[in-house]
């Protein structure tokens, strides 16, 4: 299983950039922590969840 | 002891030293407009001793609906004046520096200065990265929000306390891959409530009480009345603001819309 924002989802193996798309986030506006690190931009293609994975995904807007 | 801040007095985290801290101090509101009228009215009634707030830009009528700094009579006057005037009608013992005209490559490191924290109240990500990146090249904490539609974000910078808003989205979002208020529409009360956000921040830094939202990202839907805090502890150390040396503002002029 992996933690998505506290919530355990069986998603082994997954692509993380399959996930971004099914959920519809736009990936210029999220940040990606996986176990304690963010999540470098440049490493969402090859990322693949693994079992136990503890993930935070966060998106922002701007407007003020 | 001033009567004007008798609740802050008996508040154990304030009290007459918080006050007096309070006081001698200086914040930075980048920006006059919906986040900005909540927080500098805010910080202005909470007694912080100078208060400085940016904008270039005109009041419109279309500003009124949520920038409630503004007022009908001041249509066509300078958002930093007209804030200022609002602020001293609320609180005249402050001081006020009102700066009509945009901050940029060449003058916000100077501006940052004397300021012990600053405000991200800008609307496009291009100023809410130019004030990360000077912030954090300075060393300065400062409160990043953002918000449109009913919904929005805060999260707090302090030099070695997290990450920056680099660290967090790498690349600025350059204009079209996100919804602007202009078009998309927003809610006056929601960006009231995130601005409030923003002073809270801003006060408890000032006095040292409680917890920030460094290294920690606030959300809040207005709408479903969901909100999440989203923890991001650490900085990212290959990013090219916080983790490394030799970042220049100028050669990122372009990303900031300059
Ligand atoms: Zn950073």
């Amino acid at each position: 299983m992996v933690k998505i924002n506290g919530e355990l989802l069986p998603l082994e193996g997954k692509k993380l950039t399959d996930y971004l798309k099914e959920h519809h986030f736009s990936v210029s506006l999220i940040a990606v922590e996986v176990n304690g690190s963010i999540l470098p931009k440049s490493s969402y293609d090859d990322f693949r969840f693994s079992e136990g994975d503890v993930v935070e995904i966060v998106s922002f807007v701007g407007g003020g | 002891m001033e009567e004007r801040f008798a609740r802050h007095y008996v508040l154990k985290e304030i009290g007459e030293e918080g006050q007096k801290k309070l006081l001698s101090s200086k914040v930075l509101l980048v920006g006059a407009g919906g986040l900005g009228s909540a927080a500098a009215l805010y910080l202005a009634a909470a007694g912080v001793g100078t208060l400085g707030i940016a904008d270039p830009d005109e009041v419109e009528l279309a500003n009124l609906q949520r920038q409630i700094i503004h007022d009908t009579e001041r249509l066509g006057k300078n958002k930093a004046l007209s804030a200022k005037e609002s602020i001293l009608k609320l609180n005249p013992e402050i001081h006020v520096n009102a700066y009509p005209f945009r901050l940029t490559t060449e003058n916000i490191s100077k501006m940052i200065e004397e300021y012990d924290f600053i405000l991200d109240c800008v609307d496009s990500f291009g100023s809410k990265f130019l004030i990360n990146d000077a912030c954090v090249l300075a060393r300065k904490p400062f409160c990043h929000a953002g918000v449109v539609r009913f919904s929005g974000q805060v999260m707090t910078y302090a030099p070695g306390r997290g990450p920056c808003l680099r660290c967090m989205l790498g690349n600025v979002p350059q204009k079209g891959e996100y919804p602007l208020c202009k078009t998309a529409g927003v809610l006056g009360a929601a960006v009231g409530v995130i601005g409030c956000l923003q002073a809270a921040e801003a006060i408890k830094y000032l006095v040292g009480a409680g917890e920030l939202l460094t290294g920690r990202v606030f959300r809040i839907d207005l709408l479903s009345m969901r909100s999440s805090t989203a923890s991001f502890e650490k900085a990212d150390p290959d990013c090219p603001v916080c983790g490394k040396e030799g970042f220049s503002l100028k050669e990122h002029r372009e990303e900031y819309g300059e």
